[in-house]
């Protein structure tokens, strides 16, 4: 088996067969973040108060939800991709590594869940006032 | 390289820290009143009469500063990197210019901000 052209390997022909799809998607989260939290620091800093009463009524209009539920989504995307190449480059162990890459999947997985689905269930009007 | 490993570190922070205290505070608005008002007792205004709430209280908001220290942090260094990603600042002087101002604006944010949140919305 050869090892190709240089452009050949990093067009995902590479060892992991990903190329640059890992360094490409941790920029263009980046990118997403630079948006979605700006827009999310800003709003929560002209929130009036951060009582239950503000916070849900500000959470039960579409132009916040949407953009909650993309923020919840790149923002652990992006952490994802920060956290495994931290685990990669610190953790050097192979029994302690793999572990800790499922550890950081399973982490990801069931906050993004429980995020998304108390955002949803807020904007679709399940909370009793 | 001080700004470099500050890069990994912040994004640390605010990937653990930052990812609980934020899907704590969303799970706790979709509970309901009163594990919201729980969440918002602890993180923000305990009673000063209790000790353990007051205390939890005041670690609160030092890991708040914190947060918002690494969030600035890490994102301007992270748009450091993006446009060191473009090939352009790694003249010898930029490149520390760049770091530093990464550490003045980041600073200079977390203390708008907090002066925001503690003097004029209070």
């Amino acid at each position: 088996m050869g090892t190709g052209t240089g452009i050949g390997r990093v067009r995902g022909l590479g060892s992991a067969k990903h190329g640059t799809v890992h360094w490409w998607h941790q920029r263009l989260t980046a990118g997403g973040n630079l948006i979605l939290v700006t827009w999310f620091v800003v709003s929560l800093l002209r929130l009036p108060t951060l009582d239950h009463k503000a916070v849900v009524l500000w959470l039960s209009s579409p132009f916040v939800a949407v953009p909650m539920v993309l923020l919840t989504v790149n923002v652990f995307y992006h952490l994802r991709l920060g956290l495994q190449v931290f685990i990669e480059d610190y953790v050097h162990e192979e029994g302690s590594r793999v572990a800790a890459i499922v550890l950081l999947n399973f982490y990801v997985v069931a906050a993004a869940a429980l995020a998304i689905f108390s955002i949803l269930k807020i904007a679709f009007g399940g909370v009793p006032a | 390289m001080l700004v470099s490993i500050l890069h990994r570190a912040t994004g640390t922070a605010l990937a653990i820290g930052g990812g609980i205290l934020f899907t704590w505070w969303l799970a706790a608005a979709a509970a309901g009143p009163s594990a919201y008002a729980s969440f918002h007792y602890y993180a923000v205004a305990a009673d000063p009469g209790d000790g353990l709430g007051f205390a939890v209280n005041v670690l609160a908001r030092l890991v708040g500063i914190g947060l918002t220290w690494s969030f600035f942090q890490h994102l301007c260094s992270g748009i450091r990197h993006l446009v060191m990603d473009t090939g352009a600042g790694f003249e010898l002087k930029t490149n520390k210019l760049g770091a530093v101002a990464t550490l003045v604006v980041s600073i200079t944010l977390t203390i708008l901000v907090w002066g925001c949140i503690l003097f004029v919305r209070h």
